[in-house]
């Protein structure tokens, strides 16, 4: 096969990946400081996108300039379902607080099946055929734009950490949760924030998903399963890590739809996990627990 | 007379922290040993190192004549070298009978023969009346029996007590000192970490002193609280 | 051994045991089909959420892909059955042993590596995932098209064959259910069983009583992994076809919990209890809304997650332990 199909590939699935990236952010934000395993992540991705779909059938916003809203949706969602829910459970065996997410997963899921239905819906906007050419390059320019608007609100978020009061409150909150009491922290209420942060991001990622692929309810355990692979592949509770997981795992996707057939693509991703389970279970980027 | 337990030049280092310098020691069959020191000396990397939960960097821990550092803590156990924690661990929602059954499992798969082992050893420990409480539900005091008791069940030759006394109030303390003493007399080494100075001196043979990871002072109790070096370390003047 | 299964239970107990057991020997001449078919599903799940509670309410295991048994158990079985003719009973002997296979290797890889609590829940998902997708390239046996097994006529039950009237499916469903409860039930009495409680309770405590968790936590899978098998063999050839999209999903993997979680994790009436609990419910809901002229797919599912949530926020410990305090079969305290 001709090289420029391997690199439009690549570069195809890399574009997809940062896409990912910013979906496992989210996750890997929540699980490095309420330490919770969101499992209904990917089902409210799942939502952010049929969210997205129904703002477009019915008004023709397009989804990324929905983006905002949209994410705004999913971060009063995540914050009250913290607030409200999971918080009592912070201390109870991890296996209850999942089994507890289990159970959201299921809700939503359905939900989201009773009211839209099990076809595949998506979003046609006026650009979805158009392309971009770069010498050999052809890249989709749905493809294009959802990369960068992943690179946008992935460097947001970093500045957010970094340099707000809030983001170095919450960067508290994980490293020393008794210490971040004792400061005067709400450390419940940062929590839910946190959460609410988490969910927004994988609202943001709905929204640029949706231009991508086709949207169904199942849709939501598969990609909580890959944000999981992403997470602890690329470093849990590392944020680059967790981009640089996304791209890994969309480019390896890619490469193996063209290589082998379509749907052994996530194979490989769980073959990627169980490895990285077993010889490097802090992921790439990832600290080593001590 | 053999040593039961020989302590050969071990060391412990944490990222360039030294933990356990070069201890030395044998503790002899039946008698109580005590390791006292200040906080930071040691006392508990060197208990880990002896139940297997610690690799020592250097030298050498014998068991009876064999090598036991770098085993497992279960392979340790069998050997005949039950422990306790610091912070109690009993097993939360099993009843206290069970929960030393579990230990009493160790050296018989019968789960009658379990049993009778249990109650006798429930019996010693003075525990029996409250054999079907479940182990959540004990005070302080009884937890840290049980904690004795299921460590006895495996039927050790040498137990290994850590701070059995913290948290005890003096009565609670002279009936736990009593209970070790006469499981002593019929037999049991005994190696305790300990802080609480009016259980060492009620029970130890022979007491280790580390400071800084290092051993200080080695000996009869009533010569080691005199040295000096213990007291300016550890003790204080207003010990004596 | 009698003394081992029945000491120490309330002799209340054993009669409601005794009880239901009795009520559901004769059930099938007092039910018409559907609800034969009802009971069977509800027998069904207290077999595999006895099988799954051994790993989970036992050695406090997580495994959130427990499919991954039921679908090999199921396809080793049916693929002897149509391709060389070999009936289930005997197929049995080849579906356990791969599924218990299957369940050492899991183990193994996690726990020589430490990979436990939610990490361990994750990979147990990606293998029945990955069984999923492979299975849907297995021509051998049907692939993503799905496998089927020869149906003849229902006029005479095949016991051999497992070829008949749902009557007889019931009464194997039954036998084995019961078996699983006092197989269980002899295992938790037992030394293998006592470790697990102190494994589940604290696995480093356990560690430093002499117990070799790493062999116990493996025989706890394994046996878990057999006894599932046991389930798929069933499941092939009371439904006569497979596909890998359904019995390796991780919808299955999260149904099969649902019992013995809402029932009660770890302890023996928990599975059956929430068996009967939650097949019950949700199939009456169902069909209250078929007869109010609704037809919603996803309704019970969503209804599973509801009664999910009640239980994990309100009764953490499951519905059994509660009521059989307010039954008074709690042992002297």
């Amino acid at each position: 096969m001709p090289v420029d199909v391997y690199l439009n590939v690549a570069v195809s699935g890399l574009l997809t990946g940062l896409v990912y990236g910013l979906m496992a952010l989210g996750l890997s934000v929540i699980f490095g400081v309420v330490r919770v395993v969101n499992f209904a992540h990917g089902e409210m991705m799942t939502i952010a996108m049929y969210l997205a779909i129904v703002l477009f059938q019915s008004l023709h916003l397009d989804p990324l300039v929905m983006m905002v809203p949209i994410a705004g949706v999913l971060f009063a969602f995540g914050y009250a379902l913290q607030a409200g829910l999971i918080n009592p459970f912070i201390n109870r065996p991890e296996h209850a607080q999942f089994i507890l997410l289990v159970a959201v997963a299921l809700i939503l899921v359905n939900v989201l099946l009773l009211i839209f239905g099990p076809d595949a819906r998506s979003v046609q906007t006026s650009y979805a055929y158009d392309s971009f050419a770069l010498g050999p390059l052809i890249v989709d320019a749905t493809k294009v734009y959802a990369g960068a608007a992943a690179i946008v609100v992935a460097a947001a978020l970093f500045a957010f950490f970094r340099l707000s009061y809030v983001g170095k409150a919450i960067r508290a909150c994980a490293d020393n949760y008794t210490g971040a009491l004792v400061v005067g922290l709400n450390v419940k209420r940062l929590y839910a924030l946190t959460f609410g942060i988490g969910a927004a991001c994988v609202g943001a990622a709905g929204s640029m998903l949706v231009l991508i692929i086709d949207v169904t309810p199942p849709l939501g355990p598969q990609y909580t399963l890959l944000a999981f692979v992403i997470v602890i592949t690329g470093g849990l509770g590392s944020m680059p890590g967790a981009l640089l997981g996304g791209v890994l795992i969309g480019m390896t996707e890619a490469m193996a739809g063209l290589l082998f057939t379509p749907s052994a693509k996530s194979m490989f991703a769980f073959a990627i996990l169980v490895l990285v389970l077993l010889f490097r279970p802090q992921g790439i980027l990832g600290k080593r627990a001590s | 007379m053999t040593a039961l337990l020989t302590i050969a030049g071990v060391s412990k280092r944490f990222h360039g922290l030294v933990a356990v310098d070069r201890v030395s020691c044998d503790v002899m069959p039946g008698e109580i040993f005590a390791v006292i020191g200040p906080n930071g000396a040691g006392k508990t990397t060197l208990f880990s190192m002896i139940a297997g939960a610690l690799k020592p960097d250097e030298g050498e821990i014998a068991f009876q004549g064999g090598r036991i550092d770098g085993l497992r803590p279960d392979e340790i156990c069998r050997r005949g070298v039950a422990r306790t924690f610091q912070i109690v661990r009993p097993f939360p929602a099993l009843t206290v009978e069970d929960n030393v059954m579990v230990g009493a499992l160790l050296r018989t798969a019968d789960v009658g023969r379990a049993a009778a082992i249990a109650d006798d050893v429930l019996a010693r420990l003075d525990l029996a009346d409250k054999r079907d409480r479940v182990a959540s539900s004990l005070t302080l005091p009884d937890r840290k029996r049980l904690e004795v008791a299921r460590a006895l069940a495996t039927d050790p030759k040498l137990l290994l007590l850590d701070e059995v006394m913290a948290g005890l109030r003096p009565t609670e303390t002279d009936r736990m000192v009593a209970i070790l003493r006469e499981l002593n007399a019929q037999g049991l080494t005994i190696l305790l970490i300990e802080h609480v100075m009016r259980a060492v001196l009620a029970l130890a043979s022979r007491v280790l002193v580390l400071h800084h990871g290092a051993s200080i002072a080695l000996g009869k109790p009533a010569d080691v609280v005199r040295e000096p070096a213990v007291i300016s370390s550890y003790l204080g003047a207003e010990a004596l | 051994m009698m003394r081992r299964l029945v000491g120490r239970v309330a002799p209340r107990g054993l009669w409601l045991l005794g009880a239901l057991l009795l009520a559901l020997m004769i059930a099938p001449h007092f039910a018409n089909d559907y609800v034969l078919t009802v009971l069977i599903l509800i027998l069904y799940f207290s077999y595999t959420g006895q099988a799954w509670n051994i790993m989970m309410g036992f050695a406090g295991q997580l495994s959130l892909g427990h499919a991954l048994y039921v679908g090999l158990g199921a396809y080793t079985a049916a693929a002897l059955y149509v391709h060389f003719g070999i009936g289930p009973w005997i197929g049995l002997l080849a579906a356990v042993p791969v599924a218990m296979a299957a369940g050492a290797i899991i183990g193994f890889l996690a726990f020589r590596f430490g990979v436990a609590g939610v990490y361990f829940a994750i990979l147990t998902i990606a293998f029945a995932e990955f069984a999923r997708i492979g299975f849907d390239h297995v021509a051998y046996t049907g692939g993503s098209a799905g496998y089927f097994l020869p149906v003849a006529q229902y006029a005479h039950n095949d016991l051999w064959n497992l070829r008949g009237a749902p009557i007889m499916f019931y009464y194997v469903i039954l036998a084995l259910t019961v078996a699983a409860f006092v197989l269980c039930r002899l295992l938790l009495r037992s030394r293998v069983g006592y470790f697990w409680l102190a494994i589940r309770e604290d696995e480093e405590a356990a560690r430093a009583l002499g117990i070799d968790t790493f062999r116990y936590k493996m025989i706890a899978v394994v046996i878990s992994a057999g006894m599932t098998a046991v389930a798929g063999v069933f499941y092939a050839f009371y439904y006569n076809n497979l596909f890998p999209e359904q019995v390796f999903s991780i919808a299955r993997s999260i149904e099969l919990i649902l019992a013995p979680i809402i029932g009660g994790i770890g302890t023996l009436f928990g599975p059956v209890l929430g068996a009967f609990v939650l097949t019950g419910l949700s199939e009456g809901m169902t069909d209250l809304l078929h007869a109010l002229g609704f037809d919603i797919p996803g309704a019970k599912q969503v209804f599973y997650g509801i009664c999910l949530l009640v239980v994990v926020v309100a009764l953490p410990d499951g519905i059994w332990p509660w009521l059989s305090r307010r039954l008074g079969l709690e042992r002297r305290r």
